[in-house]
């Protein structure tokens, strides 16, 4: 009973909000280049399905490759920090700045950088830029969560130190690092969205262009279906991972 | 001073934490093969720093420490099973061999059988996580014993554990030193636990540990059914709790 009450909550709560909103819209005679009414921009959702989904598919490839990129270049930091201490301090401003700098202010010069024949190189470099940090932080602390005593027994019986990092440090390092990816995962997304703003078409037609391109036409039902799309295939992407990471931690744990 | 002969030994040893000072010593101990000792005393007196020297993983401030014992010849168990979690029974178990080198296939084999000595047999496959703590202590030792240690050290082993099992993995823990009679150092702050395992209870002052004294324990081991209730038993147990309160008057 509880359980049902847990689950039906926040559908109706998002169905309140909706009516509400709804009902505000057509009583106040809100104009539709202002704010659509939900049913108006759920009709632009499915009058615009197919290009919706053929450009959601274009940012989440270009958010994946980007999180591909990223989840070995972090991996590969990250034992390199865990291996030497004067290779982590080396990193730690790098990463930090990278953490702390809104991915928008690189934006501009990515585009230049990737040049007009490449735009699709700035999307995916700024989606790689914007997930690095959780997903080294993550590795990193997970290399260095290693159980103290198990690590004695390591050194009780001579372990070498390939033997340590394969058989103690990365099998320990799963959980952490699982967690700090799907942060990463996450942050890919919107560095790739970035970079699709920033490219303003140029062939990087994914849902940044169509929330865009929408916008600029006044036709704010199709910006806000873009939109919806977006968040659609984000909370998926994130649910997806979640049950992934769900199944690992159980094989992990044993339970 | 050590005697010839023994597996292990500190030689006025002392043990200094930065920021913490003194923590062990001046302090001499010698281990015979074969032999068990229990090591006595209050928290903080430095009875896991000293077998911690014994195993060869902290060296000492001052003094030395011998070990007769090559690599892969002392076992420890830790308080905790220590079970990588991530691995079956069988697979943390074989971790020793591995590590030294034996194969995979006879490292199994030789893990199954340790499994099965520790009556363990059947949760080759079993998780950690989902072994009772008495199991996964049973686990932590089988792969202590997979190796054939002539060392073997127990820093408080069965102190998370209810006092059925306890009872019951100590009768265990002397029915496997019989077979292959590893010197065992087994450290507790359980007086009855140490009168009941050991052949010989080192006494330890308060933190810096010293040693306070040390009592021969009189009987049979393995231990044979109603050893707790016998008066040597009781008597031993009543001078050793005498020991440990002088003991802590002189540490004061």
């Amino acid at each position: 009973m509880r359980r049902a009450l847990l689950i039906a909550a926040p559908i109706v709560f998002v169905a309140i909000i909706l009516a509400a909103w709804e009902l505000a819209c057509r009583a106040l005679a809100v104009p539709a280049y202002f704010l659509p009414t939900p049913s108006a921009i759920v009709l632009a959702l499915v009058d615009n399905a197919p290009l919706l989904f053929v450009s959601a598919w274009r940012t989440l490839s270009s958010a994946l490759m980007a999180f591909a990129i990223t989840g070995v270049l972090a991996s590969l930091a990250a034992l390199g920090a865990a291996s030497a201490r004067v290779a982590e301090a080396s990193f730690r401003p790098i990463a930090i700045l990278l953490q702390v700098t809104p991915i928008i202010a690189l934006a501009p010069l990515f585009q230049i950088w990737a040049g007009i024949d490449h735009p699709d190189h700035a999307v995916v470099a700024l989606a790689c830029v914007a997930a690095f940090f959780p997903m080294y932080s993550g590795a990193l602390a997970g290399l260095g969560a290693v159980d103290p005593e198990l690590e004695r027994l390591f050194d009780l019986y001579g372990a070498t130190g390939w033997q340590r990092l394969s058989r103690l440090k990365l099998p320990s390092a799963v959980p952490q690092a699982l967690e700090g990816f799907k942060v990463g995962l996450g942050l890919a997304l919107v560095g790739a969205v970035i970079g699709e703003m920033e490219a303003s078409g140029g062939g990087q037609e994914g849902l940044a262009w169509r929330i865009l391109e929408a916008s600029h036409r006044m036709e704010i039902a199709r910006s806000f279906a873009a939109v919806a799309a977006l968040a659609l295939m984000a909370g998926v992407l994130h649910a997806a991972f979640q049950a992934l990471e769900r199944r690992l931690i159980r094989w992990w744990r044993g339970r | 001073m050590a005697e010839a002969g023994a597996v292990a030994a500190l030689e006025g040893v002392e043990v200094d934490y930065p920021g913490r000072g003194r923590a062990l010593g001046p302090i001499d101990f010698s281990l015979a093969a074969g032999e068990i000792v229990a090591l006595v005393g209050p928290s903080g007196c430095g009875k896991s720093t000293a077998l911690r020297l014994l195993a060869g993983l902290e060296p000492p401030t001052r003094g030395q420490v011998r070990r007769a014992a090559g690599r892969g010849e002392t076992a420890v168990v830790f308080q905790s099973p220590t079970l990588a979690p991530w691995l079956s029974a069988a697979a943390n178990v074989a971790l020793p061999l591995e590590l030294a080198g034996v194969g995979g296939g006879e490292a199994r084999t030789r893990a199954a059988e340790a499994l099965r000595r520790v009556g363990l047999a059947g949760a080759e496959q079993a998780r950690p996580a989902q072994l009772s703590g008495g199991m996964a202590m049973r686990a932590s030792l089988a792969r202590a014993l997979v190796t054939s240690p002539k060392v073997l050290l127990l820093d408080e082993p069965f102190a998370a554990l209810d006092e059925i099992t306890r009872r019951q993995l100590a009768d265990d823990v002397l029915a496997l030193w019989a077979a292959e009679r590893p010197a065992i150092v087994f450290v507790t702050h359980n007086v009855e636990e140490a009168v009941y395992m050991a052949g010989r209870v080192v006494v330890m002052t308060p933190g810096p540990g010293r040693i306070a004294g040390e009592l021969p324990v009189e009987g049979p081991a393995p231990r044979p059914p109603g050893f707790r209730t016998t008066e040597a038993f009781r008597h031993t147990a009543e001078q050793l709790s005498e020991l440990l309160r002088s003991g802590m008057e002189a540490g004061r």
